[in-house]
């Protein structure tokens, strides 16, 4: 992660603030499709390649009635690739064995399990980074604890996310007056890293007592309120139910093989 | 050591859902019991102070490379295992749903790697009992070391498990262990290196911030070990089911099945159906402790040849679907442009 990594995710609240239809349906109802998308995406067979294609609708969708920027989120994707990449690429020189023939090329087994997890590296990255940028960290929470997400756990992630500018603030402030009393941005040594990044933890836990300290001015008594929530409509339920179709369909046939056979039938 | 999506499958990530999801309700309700009014806003904080602290690099002594903090450990020794347990687990949350590091489906498994083992394993069984109490600079030092690189190496063997019993990479077992376990040593003593800076410094400036009135009571030993070994158990049993009853794609595991249920009892074929669907079911459900994914016993090798011709090399059917894959691609892409405009135009 980068040092400017956590401006992203001032990004990412601005686009979750949006009001567009995708950002308007019930963040349970996102958080469910999402869910089955990921789950239908991940039980295609290893081997799958064209069938993962009719997949990419669904954050096509999302990203373009929800209003997000699609180089934006490309770029997130192409960041975060490194690792499957690298588990991924060993596929191809273990698995030699030939799993399709083009025209004059075989294909290994290899290459396409390989094509195949970077397809669903892909869609799963994706469906998960639109759901965010469609809901924001707010409604999304909210939606979580509806879904049963336990209390403590909830107002843990939204406390987090409410400091972590404040901190990721500080400590680029202190990250650059280290920089400033030195040769230039480099790494730290040892005993200067542990003297920032301490003093960075003192400062955070003093923060803490003084938010503490203004809750309790409030009236905080160790019990967490929150404010009326959402219900469901059927524009919600349609959402769902709709997708949850398409994901059943794409699943079990291969449409884009269909549409290929069509194609191919037509043509010859 | 994130975890993504694409190299899980819904079984072994389901089950993991579920562990992480059960140590999740449990670290709650003990947090409502015992927890302390000032904890709220701690976690929140230390959480951010995690985030950021990830983001600083430090240089290794001798290497030439840099590295950063993980948190778990220091959450631990800072909050307790419980509370930091939930923080680590709020942390991955964030780091996956903004910036893509893990997937969703992997968040289980990333939370159980990254955040039980430090928390319920390294901290209170190793950390702990080093340490002592009152534990001089070097002591300190030590102790967060071992614990740092106890964590770690657990941490990456259950990534490599989670990745095997899933099945969709083709790395064997063996080398997966032995590319991932010298690498996470070397993460390890990092992360022993950097924790032991921080929890060197606290200890001198704030001493009573570790293992101090801010930190839920960590458990002793014994009992610590009780709860790990009870989470493990869980963990192994759930994961013992989820293989054998739905990760199997066989066809005829489902048929078989589906032919006890019906009851249906045609004499010849589903007899030596029956059997050789539980040898391979056992010789799926036996891979673990023979260590040999990709060795095929004769049992394996049985069941392939008198399946379906797999795989099923076709010329045509290849064409067809890459054809028809660029092409739904191509669709997908112009609904997706389409909306676009008809929003714009409207």
């Amino acid at each position: 992660m980068s040092q400017g990594g956590w401006s992203d995710v001032g990004r990412m609240d601005e686009l979750g603030r949006l009001a567009t239809p995708v950002h308007r349906v019930d963040a349970r109802a996102k958080l469910v499709t999402t869910g089955l998308f990921i789950v239908a995406v991940m039980s295609v067979s290893r081997f799958e390649v064209a069938a993962l294609t009719p997949f990419f609708l669904y954050p096509f969708a999302l990203l373009s009635l929800g209003r997000i920027p699609p180089g934006y989120l490309f770029k997130k994707i192409l960041v975060a690739a490194p690792f499957a990449l690298a588990v991924g690429l060993f596929n191809p020189l273990f698995d030699r064995e030939t799993a399709a023939v083009l025209g004059p090329w075989s294909v290994s087994g290899g290459w396409l399990s390989f094509a195949s997890i970077l397809l669903r590296f892909a869609l799963t990255v994706g469906a998960a980074l639109v759901l965010v940028a469609c809901t924001g960290m707010h409604r999304l929470c909210a939606g979580l604890e509806q879904l049963g997400l336990p209390r403590v756990l909830a107002v843990q992630l939204l406390f987090l996310y409410r400091y972590l500018f404040a901190v990721a603030d500080e400590g680029a402030r202190m990250l650059r007056s280290a920089e400033l009393r030195s040769a230039g941005p480099r790494p730290l040594r040892v005993r200067v890293y542990g003297s920032l990044v301490g003093h960075l933890l003192l400062r955070s836990l003093d923060r803490a007592e003084r938010v503490y300290r203004a809750m309790q001015a409030r009236g905080f008594d160790g019990e967490i309120r929150t404010l009326q929530r959402p219900r469901l409509r059927g524009t919600d339920l349609l959402f769902v139910c709709g997708w949850l179709a398409f994901f059943a369909a794409a699943r079990c046939w291969n449409l884009a093989g269909l549409l290929g056979t069509l194609l191919m039938k037509g043509a010859s | 050591m994130h975890m993504a999506d694409a190299l899980i499958s819904p079984a072994v990530g389901g089950t993991m859902w579920a562990v992480t999801g059960g140590l999740v309700a449990a670290c709650a309700r003990k947090m409502k019991t015992s927890m302390k009014d000032t904890l709220v806003p701690m976690m929140g904080v230390l959480g951010a102070f995690v985030f950021t602290a990830q983001m600083i690099n430090f240089s290794i002594p001798g290497t030439g490379s840099s590295g950063h903090l993980g948190g778990g450990l220091l959450l631990a020794a800072l909050l307790g295992p419980y509370a930091a347990f939930l923080v680590m687990a709020s942390v991955l949350t964030v780091q996956a749903l903004f910036f893509a590091d893990g997937g969703l489906l992997a968040l289980g498994c990333n939370i159980f790697n990254l955040g039980f083992f430090p928390a319920f394993v390294a901290y209170p069984l190793i950390f702990r009992p080093l340490a002592g109490h009152a534990p001089s600079r070097a002591r300190l030092g030590c102790a967060s070391l071992a614990a740092a690189v106890a964590a770690l190496q657990l941490g990456a063997f259950s990534v490599v498990l989670e990745t095997q019993s899933s099945g969709l990479s083709d790395l064997p077992f063996r080398a997966f262990v032995l590319l991932m376990q010298p690498v996470h040593l070397a993460i390890g003593i990092v992360e022993g290196l950097a924790t032991a800076a921080v929890v060197a410094f606290v200890a001198r400036a704030r001493p009573d911030a570790l293992f101090g009135p801010h930190a839920c009571p960590a458990p002793d030993a014994p009992r610590s070990l009780r709860f790990v070994l009870t989470a493990l158990l869980l963990a192994a049993a759930l994961f013992g089911g989820a293989l054998s009853w739905l990760a199997s794609p066989h066809p005829d595991g489902l048929e078989w099945s589906l032919a006890r249920a019906a009851g249906t009892a045609e004499p010849a074929a589903p007899a030596s159906a029956v059997h050789r669907d539980l040898a391979a079911l056992q010789a799926r459900t036996a891979v673990l402790p023979d260590y040999g994914f990709k060795s095929a016993g004769p049992a394996a090798e049985e069941t392939e040849a008198s399946a379906a011709p797999w795989p099923a090399v076709s010329a045509g059917t290849s064409v067809s679907g890459l054809v028809g894959g660029l092409l739904t691609l191509g669709v997908a892409a112009l609904i997706g442009l389409a909306l676009k405009k008809r929003r714009t135009a409207a």
